[in-house]
């Protein structure tokens, strides 16, 4: 392989910089339209583009997070589950942009529409659920806060499943009716949980068979989680 | 029937081409000059230009149009839900471009007098085209302002003599997936089906849309015929129409189809009944940037003194 099972520190710093410009790029492409800064426009509904491209990274940002553990265990590139706090936290970020063009640009901050939509609209509900659910995430991604809960952290952050359904169904049924895009959102996410599944399935029957329950596997198994472990597994 | 003007009628304001045309030459200069992240960034607005489309002759200002600003021709143009050629509405202008709508022919059936297939110029001919500038509300609940241009529909449907039976209009669009790409995957049932009860469409308001600012209808806004009834949500105004048929029985529509219990027949725009997923109190502008608020719905998209008699004693909570 092309790359390093590890990373020096110098060299995770050049990746966690790199990462940063790279996963921050939509973000200030959307600011350069907004303000039609650039030549950048956003079209001709900036607000209703704004929305949707926020989600969309938001989604994104959930599965590239959850495809660390898979990809890592493939390729043996355990340096990846160091940038993992940060894709997350851009998950975080992309879908509280979402929340905050809708809220704040789109309604104005506008409590009666909002609780309206949030009680009424079963899609905007499913949406409004992961984003909260999110926060804890979000608050206890720190070094300190991992070293403070424990094993509780891992325990916490498989909410991260959970949101991104809720993130794919949220869309699954925001759309009108072409539903090719939400698709491919989903099928990615099940074979993401899928494989986590398959994993935990095979590491059940090596513990069965070898009885020790060692696998080489740094992080799989039901072992407590490792400080530097981010967002979930 | 007595038919109410708007209440605001002052002569059409359409700001001068030449500052629509500028406009687009900042884009496409700036297009250029955009940032590598090619992925996150559209690709600059590439639109039939308003200057390659043809002027239509004689045209006629109407007294039935609303005193706003219209939309620009980039927003008319390069924003519109046109599912023949993708389900973005950023589709219909990429891949309308090479779209035929001529020649073309409009068959006009069923319960009348002088059915027919007629080619495109026969069917406007005899016509004298007006400018109506009209509100379009879309189902999305977003809204421009449009300065159509087209035929009224009742004088051109009239011309068939539609019979004592002839209860609805069904129009229909062209199948043809090989110049729709959106026509190859079946996110409606093709070709796109929509219908009218006959006093609506006899209706002062309706219109066959034959163009836009003056020039002839862009392929990816219904070229080269499509109907334009503005107090109902965008979509009940079907483009590029080969099919008119009289109907005694209620047709129906693609949308009605695809989804009854989110889309009815009527489709009357109406805030106090929403969609079952959003809400239609209120709109968003297209062209007013992205700091405007929304602007409250009126109840027939503003046309209620015109239209509202046609639904005396329906309950549009059901009919919706």
């Amino acid at each position: 392989m092309a790359f390093p099972r590890s990373l020096s520190q110098p060299q995770l710093r050049v990746a966690k910089t790199a990462l940063f410009a790279l996963c921050a790029l939509p973000f200030l492409v959307m600011v350069l339209g907004a303000f039609g800064l650039a030549g950048v426009s956003l079209g001709a509904n900036p607000v209703e583009e704004l929305m949707d491209r926020n989600g969309q990274w938001g989604l994104r940002f959930l599965l590239i997070t959850l495809a660390v553990t898979p990809l890592r265990r493939i390729t043996g590139w355990h340096w990846l589950v160091r940038l993992r706090r940060m894709l997350g936290l851009f998950a975080f970020f992309y879908v509280l942009m979402h929340f905050v063009t809708y809220a704040l640009i789109d309604h104005r901050l506008d409590l009666g529409i909002i609780v309206e939509d949030i009680i009424e609209r079963p899609f905007i509900t499913l949406g409004i659920t992961a984003l909260v659910l999110l926060i804890p995430l979000a608050a206890t991604s720190t070094n300190a806060m991992m070293r403070r809960l424990g094993k509780r952290w891992q325990t916490l952050h498989r909410l991260i499943y959970p949101i991104a359904i809720l993130g794919v169904w949220h869309f699954w049924w925001q759309v009108k009716q072409d539903l090719r895009e939400p698709l491919i959102y989903a099928l990615i996410l099940a074979v993401l949980l899928g494989y986590r599944m398959w994993w935990q399935r095979r590491q059940a029957a090596r513990s069965a068979d070898h009885d020790d329950g060692l696998t080489g596997d740094p992080d799989g198994g039901g072992k407590p989680a490792r400080p530097s472990m981010p967002l979930a597994q | 029937m007595i038919i109410k003007r708007p209440s605001d009628i002052r002569p059409s304001e359409i700001t001068d081409e030449a500052i629509y045309l500028d406009r687009r030459r900042f884009l496409q200069a700036a297009g250029f000059a955009a940032l590598g992240a090619a992925a996150a960034v559209s690709p600059p607005a590439r639109a039939a230009s308003e200057a390659s489309q043809p002027k239509i002759q004689g045209l006629v200002q109407s007294t039935l149009s609303i005193d706003e600003d219209p939309n620009s021709w980039e927003d008319i143009t390069t924003y519109n839900n046109f599912y023949e050629f993708g389900t973005d509405k950023s589709d219909p202008h990429r891949k309308a471009r090479d779209f035929q709508p001529r020649p073309w022919e409009v068959s006009v059936s069923g319960e009348c007098d002088r059915p027919g297939t007629l080619s495109y110029a026969d069917f406007v001919a005899p016509h004298t085209p007006e400018e109506r500038i009209y509100r379009l509300r879309c189902v999305e609940a977003w809204s421009m302002v449009i300065p159509w241009v087209g035929i009224p529909m009742g004088d051109a449907l009239k011309r068939f003599e539609p019979n004592s039976r002839a209860k609805y209009v069904t129009f229909k669009t062209l199948l043809d997936p090989k110049q729709m790409p959106g026509q190859r995957w079946p996110v409606l049932d093709w070709p796109y089906v929509e219908g009218l009860r006959i006093d609506e469409a006899m209706h002062p308001l309706a219109i066959f849309g034959i163009g836009v600012y003056g020039r002839e209808l862009p392929n990816q806004n219904g070229a080269p015929l499509r109907i334009v009834v503005p107090w109902k949500y965008g979509f009940k105004s079907i483009k590029s129409i080969v099919s008119i048929e009289f109907t005694e029985k209620q047709p129906l529509s693609s949308w009605e189809k695809a989804a009854p219990s989110e889309y009815g027949f009527y489709a009357n725009v109406n805030p106090e009944v929403d969609h079952p997923r959003w809400s239609q109190a209120s709109e968003r502008l297209i062209g007013k940037g992205i700091f405007a608020p929304r602007r409250p719905t009126e109840m027939f998209n503003g046309y209620a003194d015109q239209v509202a008699q046609l639904y005396q004693g329906m309950d549009l909570t059901r009919n919706y």
